[in-house]
Formats: C-alpha cells, structure tokens, sequence
C-alpha cells in the first residue's frame, strides 16, 4: 500500500524545475570549462596554495571567534525575554542582511587608523586594518549571526526543563552547564559552526574593504578567484571548483549531522 | 526523618496554602486544575518564590520570606518527578541515574555502582547501557524514578507521573514508586487527580481547591466520605483496608473475608484494599440466600435521599476506616423502612470489588 497525498498542483513542477536548473545549471557550465589536464598544476601554484591556506587559517579562526562570542550571545537572547533583548536580536542579525561590502566600510571606520576605537588601537602600536586579523574580523563580523541564529533556535528547542531536573538532582548551575545544557546545544553548535565555517570562507566583499587584496596576506580564495579572473581564467575556473567542492563538503557534512541528531549511536 | 512544613502565599495566582508531611510519608494532593496544585509544588522545589510563607524540611528551612532566605533548587534537597521523565537524552540510563551521586561529589566508579543499585531496585538493570530513545515509555518513568532517588533527597514531588501512560504501564511504575518512594524516612508529595494514585500510594489527602486547602485528612476518611466538591466528585467508594490471604481474598482487620479481581500480581501477606462503588451495593434486612460472596452486617449510621437515590451509610468499620455506603433506589429504601440504628447485611458481588495494593496496612 502506498500513502498518496493530496499533492501540489501540476503547474507548480515548472517553476520548481526553472529554479533547481538556475542553480545547477551555472556549477555544470563551470565544470565543463575547467581544464582538467592542467588542474592540479593551477590550483598548486604558489598563489592559489598561498591563498587557500591564507582562507583556511582565516576561516578556522573565525569560527572559533565566533563560537567564543556566538555562543553567550545565542544563549543570552534565548533565556532573554526583556526590551533590550528584543532590541539587541535585530542589532545582531544586522550583519545577516547587510551587503557585504557596507560591512567592510562599517568596520573601516570601527577599527580602522583613523577609526573609532582604531585610533586608540593604533595609538598603543596595534594595527588592524589591511592584516589577516582584519580578514578575521571582516569574515567573523558576516558569520557570527550565521552561529546565532542556529544556536538560539537550539536554545529554545531544548528548553530548560532538563535544566530543572538537573538542579532537582543537586548540580550547581555550573555543572548544569557542562554537564546538561552544552551537550544538548551540540547539534546547534555543529550546524551553527559549520554555516559561520562556509560563510566565512567565501567572505569577498568585507574583507577586501577592510582588509585589501595581499598575496598571503589577506589575499583569500575568494579574492584570488576573483584576481585570476582577469589575466588567467583557466586558474580561476579552477580554484572556483576548489571552493565549490569545500562548500559542498561542508554542507553534507551538515546535513548528514542533522538526520542522525540524538537517536542513538 | 524528614517532615516538609509548607505555608505560602501567592497572590497573583491566588493560593494561601499550609500543610505538613511526615517523615516517611506520602501526601496525595488533588484539584482540579489550575487549583495550583503544580505551583505548591514548584514553592517546595524553588522553582517559585512566594509572596509570603515558608519552607521546612527537617530542621532546615528551604524558603523564609520574611528572613529573605530562598535556597537555589540545587541546595534544596528535594526531587522533582514530571509527567515527561526528562531523561537527558545524551546519557545512558546507567549515566542518568548516576548524575545525581556525581553531582553530590562522588567519584565516577563509585557513582555509576550506586545508580547501578537504584536501577536494580526499580528492575532495570538490563537497560543500564542504552540511551532514553532506546527505552519505553515506561522504562523511561522508571529510570526516571531510580534518578530522582539516586540523588537522595529529603522530599520527593511527584507531579502527575502517570498521566498519559497505559494501565499496564501504570501498574509497574506505581509499584516501583510503592517500593522505594518513602524509603528512608523520606516525606513525598504526589500531585495526581487519579483515585488509583491516592489509593496505592498515599497516607493523606489533601484537596485543593481555588488555591486553598478544601480538605485535608487520611486517604481513607477523605475518600469515602469527601466533605469537598471535588472530592465527592472523584471520590466517594468504598474502601475495606486488610491484608490479602490468597488469589483474590482480603481479610479486613475485623475478619471479613472480601473476594474481588486483583488489579495486579499481587502475594499474600502483602496490604491492599478493596474498593467498590456505593452503586455496587446491595441492602438487606435478613441474611440473604444464596450466599453472595462478599457479605457484612453493618449498622445503619445514615439515611440520607440525593434526589431518588438513597445514601444509606453503615456505622464506622471494625478496626478503623469510614463506614461503608450504599446507593440504593427510594423504593427500596421505602420497602426496607431503614432508620438510623437499625442492622442491616450489606452485600456486593466478588466482580464489582477491585482489590489494589497500598503501601502499608490497616493495622500497623
């Protein structure tokens, strides 16, 4: 016997198939114009192995910056149910909607030489804008709401009655924290640090703002991509796949985490 | 031994709340709901502060308003049972039960050998390793259970446990809790509005009502005789407390033999009850014939008319207990022409008597 739905009206595939095919559609073009003979030579020249390194140092930094600062944050507007929480969640998720390249601005004028809190900065010898700390920064300022979100969702879900009974049980509020509430949140923290990990790793627009485009520098994946696109387009076809293949890693990885959960080992 | 004194105000949900509970003892509080029967409990956990009142438990006082002292839930000593056992999903069963030792400070081998106990007691050694998912509803309540006393708290509240779970189910989680509840001195709180909780588990009722206590007295007085709305609404049976002498058969403190179906496996020797219906009663002048199964002499303390049904209620029981009732119809009563003082044989069919097991006998 087979459950048969109601189902979607018939019109309603068309669209579907126009959109799933406008996704596909340009990875399979750039697949087929790669240059597979010369592939492993473009993308392990000096400066694309410069470049993916420099990406991921950068994008392993960001996200545990963002699990440092994320996290707090996703709990405090989870258990929060006052003013200047609701206030503060859309502050939060700002970066979220924001076009990349006001972020970077945003962030020039933040820690920036002549910046609001870089001058200060600059003044007692640290100097931000345009190292691979401002690559960090600009990829942690667009990732961390990624963290937040999936996080407080978590939060949410999981509730407080385990920490309840936890307390009930004799554990100190610390205890209840490491013991019970940390390891409930793991699924939202893998999911949570996976999305900061691949939105940080294809961060442009931020980091050449604040951060500028040198080799080994603040150079990323992404901007030598976009670099190579001019005087060599095999190579930027090429690292281009490179990407695409990260992210693809990174998002079953994700879902693979997402169907197993809590059921058990 | 550890007696829970509780005496709480709180306004905006209207309760003015004062009872006791001895060491040792269960206390089944019943209402209907939203009568702030789940907020005397969470008062006693910490879970909420009242406006006014305080909180004993032994010689240690968990919540003194006026002295501005409310110990955090951790500090209380007290255990919490839901209706949702919240095992925590990332342990095993095993690991649950051993939290509450591990977080008193025991070391982790000795804290999973006394969870390893506790799950012996409440029969579920052979689940110790696998994860909540992997357990039943039941299993789940009763490791559940086997957590809340591992960690040996002085008080134990028990907010509707069995609500939502099937009969056999029921069964086996009531007989754990008879088992190992009041162990130790320990005074418990069961919050329910099922008779059968009340009847197996509990030593005193109190009824709730509007956020205050509507009456209060020993499971037996209160539930024959309820002076309360919601009493007489859920209660109102007869009960015969003794001890069982065979498959089926109770022997009342006075001698009387009761015949009925046990409601569960149950041994001889062990203390239970039968309950019946007022319904289920029949009144005689003489011996009947035939000989029914389950037949006593009573005398007629009440006659009492509910609007074309008779209250005829027998004298106090022999040995303690409230007198026994019968709901018969106006023209009986009137062919009978029973007054107070008179003697009367009182009988009910074996089918219509459950016999349940309680947690200690009449005689005791």
């Amino acid at each position: 016997m087979r459950v048969t739905n109601p189902g979607l009206p018939r019109w309603m595939y068309v669209p579907a198939s126009v959109g799933a095919a406008f996704v596909v559609l340009p990875l399979i073009a750039m697949a087929v114009r790669v240059d597979w003979t010369h592939f492993w030579p473009l993308i392990t020249s000096s400066s694309s192995q410069a470049a993916l390194l420099l990406s991921l140092r950068t994008a392993t930094a960001s996200t545990v910056l963002c699990l440092l600062l994320g996290v707090p944050m996703a709990l405090t507007l989870a258990h929060g149910t006052g003013a200047l929480t609701r206030l503060l969640r859309p502050m939060v998720l700002l970066p979220l909607v924001l076009p990349p390249v006001v972020g970077g601005i945003a962030l020039l004028y933040a820690f920036g030489r002549l910046g609001l809190l870089g001058q200060y900065l600059d003044a007692a010898g640290m100097r931000i804008a345009f190292t691979t700390t401002a690559v960090v920064l600009a990829q942690t300022f667009v990732s961390l709401p990624f963290l937040v979100i999936a996080l407080e969702g978590a939060a949410r879900t999981s509730g407080s009655d385990y920490d309840v009974v936890a307390a009930t049980l004799g554990a100190r509020p610390s205890v209840v924290w490491w013991r019970v509430s940390l390891p409930l949140l793991t699924p939202g923290l893998i999911s949570g640090s996976v999305l900061a990990f691949a939105r940080s790793l294809g961060e442009f627009g931020a980091t050449l703002t604040f951060a500028g485009s040198r080799e080994g520098v603040t150079r990323t994946l992404p901007l030598e991509v976009y670099l190579q696109r001019e005087s060599d387009p095999d190579a930027a076809v090429a690292l281009s796949i490179l990407l695409v293949a990260l992210a693809a890693v990174v998002v079953l990885s994700l879902g693979a985490r997402r169907l197993t959960g809590w059921s058990g080992r | 031994m550890a007696d829970l004194q509780l005496a709480a105000k709180v306004a905006d949900r209207g309760l003015d709340l004062e009872f006791s509970v001895a060491g040792g003892e269960v206390l089944a509080i019943l209402g209907p709901n939203g009568a702030g029967k789940s907020s005397a409990a969470h008062i006693v956990a910490g879970l909420l502060r009242p406006d006014s009142g305080t909180v004993r438990v032994g010689g240690r006082t968990l919540t003194d308003i006026a002295a501005n002292i409310q110990l955090a839930p951790h500090q209380r000593r007290v255990g919490l049972l839901l209706q949702d056992p919240l095992l925590f999903p990332h342990l095993t069963a095993v690991e649950n039960v051993a939290f509450g030792p591990r977080a008193r400070g025991v070391g982790r081998r000795g804290s999973i050998d006394i969870a390893m106990r506790w799950l012996n007691d409440v029969g579920l050694s052979d689940v110790a390793q696998l994860r909540p998912a992997q357990l039943s509803g039941g299993q789940a309540q009763r490791v559940a259970i086997a957590r809340a006393l591992a960690a040996e708290p002085d008080v134990l509240l028990i907010d509707e446990p069995l609500a939502g779970v099937d009969i056999a189910v029921a069964t086996a989680i009531r007989g754990a809790l008879r088992r190992v509840a009041t162990a130790q001195g320990r005074s418990t709180v069961l919050i329910t509005h099922d008779l059968l909780d009340v009847i197996t588990l509990a030593d005193n009722v109190l009824v709730l009502e509007s956020g205050t206590v509507a009456e209060f007295g020993p499971v037996a007085d209160v539930l024959t005789s309820p002076r309360s709305q919601f009493g007489a609404r859920v209660a109102g049976v007869n009960l015969v407390r003794g001890i069982l002498v065979g498959r089926g058969v109770l022997r009342s403190p006075s001698g009387t033999l009761w015949h009925g179906t046990m409601s569960e496996d149950l041994e001889s020797g062990q203390p239970a009850v039968a309950v019946f219906l007022p319904t289920a009663v029949a009144v005689y002048r003489e011996l009947p014939h035939g000989s029914p199964r389950n037949i006593t002499q009573a005398i007629v303390a009440e006659v009492a008319d509910a609007g074309g049904i008779v209250r005829v209620r027998g004298g106090e029981q022999p040995g303690g207990g409230a007198g026994l009732a019968a709901d018969i119809t106006a023209a009986a009563a009137a062919d009978l022409r029973l007054a107070s003082g008179d003697e009367v044989w009182l009988s009910v069919k074996a089918t219509e008597v459950t016999l349940h097991p309680t947690s200690r006998s009449a005689v005791d």
